[in-house]
């Protein structure tokens, strides 16, 4: 942040990661095209956990919601009225706003380990409440979207979202999105003092911040990010249930996060394309693939706390955001 | 010329349990001078500016700054009223760099937003090491300075925020004795533009700085006048040398 | 059945529950009272004693009684060894940090639960309840078995009490508990003590899964459920506070077991959840717990 020629470095490497993703397209069979649609989606819900736990220092285990509340609320209208699928994105995005905004406005008034319990337990009552309100979600059997409803019309020409190049497309512009922005917020003034949080509360507050306010946008960005996923989903991948609500979710984002490196702008990417993978071909091994997803979290908090990205900025990246 | 109240506690008490940590004080602090609080371990110094920065509430009483009443304000908000506390364990940001621990000081007064001033901070930052002399570790982790530099740099801090009253929480701690003679060059610099409180034990800083002293003693102030007549108050020698508050 | 009876039976239903809970949350306040970590895997502890009393019970299969017996006995030794490596190849290395410890046992959950999953398989297996009378009430029979459990779980409770006050451990552990440097000062085996703790915590809850598997079935997934309940009784009743911890279970434990009769068990869970979380943001250290200092 105090160098003017490292800012040109950095943007220069960020959008050449979206160039890069944009080629891969025409190259990758179709197997592949799927999943990397699929993985710069969930990597969106990672990026905005990211800029919680990365920048700001807040652990949170239930952001399973955030998605969850993105998806619903881009599906639930999608399913039962007729309206458009852009339209359906914002109402997915008004969602999660307003419940990042409530949940933060009570919530943040808790700190660390209570913070975090308080995180599990709204999640866990929001994924309760789609159970409970079974006639309208369909549980966690769920439903699926047409491929009608997932039509969108620019200028006399329809895209839809089944189709595998607008999906990828799509998937790329979210991802391009929610990365630039994360990348444009830590490096601004506000992102300086979520790091200042993260390192320092009382610190920081006795340099004039009122920490709980940046906390607050903190989370809504983070909360939002994770319901554009969620939104993103719905319309994408065509398929809205409970499952997306659980803890495992939840976690998904914190096991990405970690592995890809906290608090480096591409560490969620690397991480989630990563755990996408391993869990994938560990799946054609065995039922108990999920056993993966613990030894990487045991192996990265034992011995490599800081992620792949992480580890490589502290050796020999400095400048990496 | 009259002088101008800055600072006033009016009765102003902490208790915490059973303990009168500050029990009912009257303090008062005129615009521009340098005022050194001394006393026992125990005194109730710290509890005392910790109050007055905001960083515990009173049990009661009041406290007013610059004519506001700011009992009820929070500690970030009088900072942007101009008080500015340096903690007595240094605490500042270890694995960010010494320029980014001052220029986060320097963005609050200065404002910001999404697109801040980055070239007046600079400045700004520039200033602020320039005057404790650490312009020359910029890039250096602020957790790798030795113990007395990082005290400093915490200084440095509190005058990027451009203080009206800057307190200082056992500053000189740490310090070799050169760095402390500089350290007084410093304060009496910063006192032509704001008022210093200093919380000291190192006495014979403590004569050449302040033109008042403050003695508080079991949570209440026990004397308070010049340096001289301090130095010959039987009050304050049983204070410091009586049986219970012996200094080690 | 009238509403009378219907609710005496919500009650013995609560009860049970709330005894069962009481144990397992108890050695969840336990390892967070003196080691102030969050122990995410406490339920898989609970499903892990589970299991393991299906498998002796399943060898020793002609003799139930004698099969539960050991089961109660051998399935908690095992959870505690368990436990015990847990903590020494992970907990110690990470130096027992709050937020670390967190990942660290998430990471446990999920390879206790997938190597279950691997060796046990995703059925729900019963397992005879060691004794088979019933109690008739004169409006239902209720099973004679549950009423053990509650009874066993008392005991479990008292026990821990007793050694809680009257032990050198137990002194051990509240001296951690207050304040670990000045405990260690005063010659306090600190490492040796949170390594105790844990282990015990472990037991407790197999101990609780053991006695619940012949009323539940045993299965990978069961212990989810108690874990949650766990983390409110615990955060209810205050962290660190065991009187609070037991009081909650039965708080908790009785209105979940009347909320589950009279409406719907989500219901009451969503309920659970959210009076939690209110509690936490409002009063951090629960009900029982003391007040912090501002900072």
């Amino acid at each position: 942040m105090s160098g003017g020629g490292k800012g040109g470095r950095i943007a220069a490497l960020h959008l050449a990661v979206i160039a890069v993703l944009f080629a891969a397209q025409f190259l990758l069979p179709a197997y592949h095209h799927g999943n990397v649609a699929r993985i710069m989606v969930l990597t969106s819900f990672a990026v905005g956990y990211n800029v919680l736990l990365g920048y700001t220092g807040l652990l949170s285990l239930g952001h399973a919601m955030f998605f969850a509340a993105g998806l619903y609320g881009a599906g639930l209208p999608l399913y039962y009225f007729e309206i458009g699928a852009l339209q359906a994105f914002g109402l997915g995005l008004l969602a999660s706003l307003a419940l990042a905004l409530c949940f933060g406005l009570v919530a943040l008034r808790a700190s660390g380990i209570a913070f975090l319990i308080v995180t599990l337990m709204f999640a866990q009552a929001f994924f309760l409440a789609t159970l409970y309100f079974n006639e309208i979600t369909l549980g966690d059997q769920g439903f699926v979207l047409s491929e009608q409803a997932r039509t969108v019309t620019l200028g006399g020409v329809s895209f839809s979202f089944a189709d595998p190049v607008v999906k990828y497309n799509a998937a790329l512009l979210l991802f391009a999105c929610c990365m630039l922005g994360c990348l444009a917020l830590v490096r601004s003034p506000i992102g300086r003092v979520l790091v200042a949080i993260r390192e320092n509360e009382p610190r920081t507050r006795m340099l004039g911040y009122n920490t709980y306010v940046y906390k607050l946008i903190a989370l809504v960005v983070s909360g939002v990010m994770a319901g554009a996923a969620g939104a993103g989903y719905a319309l994408l991948f065509a398929y809205v249930g409970s499952t997306f609500a659980t803890i495992q979710y939840s976690i998904y984002a914190l096991l990405w996060t970690l592995l890809g490196g906290v608090g480096t702008v591409l560490g969620p990417f690397v991480g989630t394309g990563l755990m996408f993978y391993l869990i994938d071909i560990a799946g054609d091994f065995t039922t108990s693939y999920l056993l993966v997803v613990g030894v990487v979290l045991l192996v990265l908090i034992l011995w490599y706390p800081k992620g792949l990205l992480g580890s490589l900025r502290a050796r020999w990246l400095p400048w990496l955001p | 010329m009259a002088a101008v109240t800055l600072l006033e506690t009016t009765a102003v008490a902490k208790r915490f349990g059973g303990l009168a940590a500050v029990d009912h004080v009257d303090f008062s602090l005129n615009q521009g001078e340098i005022r050194a609080i001394i006393g026992p371990n125990g005194a109730g110094k710290t509890t005392l500016v910790s109050l007055i920065s905001g960083r515990l509430r009173p049990t009661s009483g009041r406290i007013s700054f610059a004519g506001e009443d700011i009992t009820r304000l929070k500690s970030y908000q009088r900072v942007g009223r101009g008080i500015v506390y340096t903690f007595q364990v240094t605490s500042i940001f270890r694995s960010l760099s010494c320029y980014e621990n001052v220029a986060l000081a320097a963005q609050r007064s200065l404002g910001g937003g999404l697109f801040g001033a980055e070239p007046a901070i600079a400045e700004r930052v520039e200033t602020a090491l320039r005057h404790v002399n650490l312009d020359d570790r910029h890039e250096l982790a602020a957790g790798e300075l030795p113990y007395g530099h990082q005290r400093l740099l915490e200084v440095a801090m509190g005058l990027a925020l451009d203080p009206k009253l800057l307190i200082l929480d056992e500053p000189t701690q740490g310090l070799a004795p050169g760095e402390i003679a500089s350290f007084c060059e410093l304060i009496r610099h910063i006192a032509s533009r704001a008022t210093i409180l200093l919380i000291e034990h190192n006495m014979p800083v403590v004569l050449e700085l302040a033109s008042r002293i403050t003695v508080m003693d079991r949570g209440k102030i026990i004397a308070e006048g010049a340096p001289d007549e301090i130095e010959g108050n039987p009050e304050v020698q049983r204070a410091y040398l009586g049986t219970s508050h012996a200094e080690a | 059945m009238d509403f009378g009876p219907h609710l005496f039976l919500a009650l013995l239903e609560g009860t049970v529950t709330a005894f069962v809970l009481a144990v397992t949350a108890l050695g969840l306040s336990l390892v967070f009272g003196v080691m102030r970590v969050v122990n995410v895997a406490h339920g898989e502890f609970y499903m892990l004693g589970a299991v393991l009393a299906w498998w002796l019970t399943t060898l020793l299969a002609g003799y139930p009684a004698i099969g539960f017996l050991v089961a109660l006995v051998i399935a908690p030794l095992i959870v505690g060894a368990v436990a015990l490596t847990a903590d020494w190849l992970i907990l110690r290395r990470i130096d027992y940090q709050p937020e670390s410890t967190i990942v660290a046992t998430i990471g446990m959950l999920y390879i206790i639960q997938q190597l279950v999953l691997t060796f046990y398989g995703p059925d729900a297996r019963p397992v005879e309840p060691p004794f088979y009378f019933r109690v008739s009430f004169p409006w239902f029979g209720y099973s004679g078995y549950k009423l053990i459990v509650a009874g066993a779980s008392a005991l479990l409770l008292l026990g821990v009490w007793l050694a809680m006050a009257r032990t050198r451990l137990g002194l051990y552990m509240r001296a951690t508990q207050q304040n670990q440097e000045m405990a260690q000062a005063f010659g306090v085996p600190v490492r040796r003590i949170y390594a105790t703790v844990f282990a015990l915590g472990a037991m407790l809850a197999a101990a609780a899964g053991v006695l619940v598997v012949p009323i539940q079935q045993a299965h990978y997934l069961m212990g989810l459920d108690p874990l949650l309940l766990s983390f409110i009784v615990v955060i209810v009743g205050g962290l660190g506070s065991l009187r609070g911890t037991v009081v909650a279970a039965f708080v908790i434990g009785i209105s979940d077991g009347v909320i589950s009769v009279f409406f719907s068990p989500t219901l009451a869970k969503i309920i659970a959840t959210l009076f939690v979380a209110m509690v936490l943001v409002y009063r951090p250290s629960g009900l029982f717990g003391q007040p912090q200092e501002e900072t």
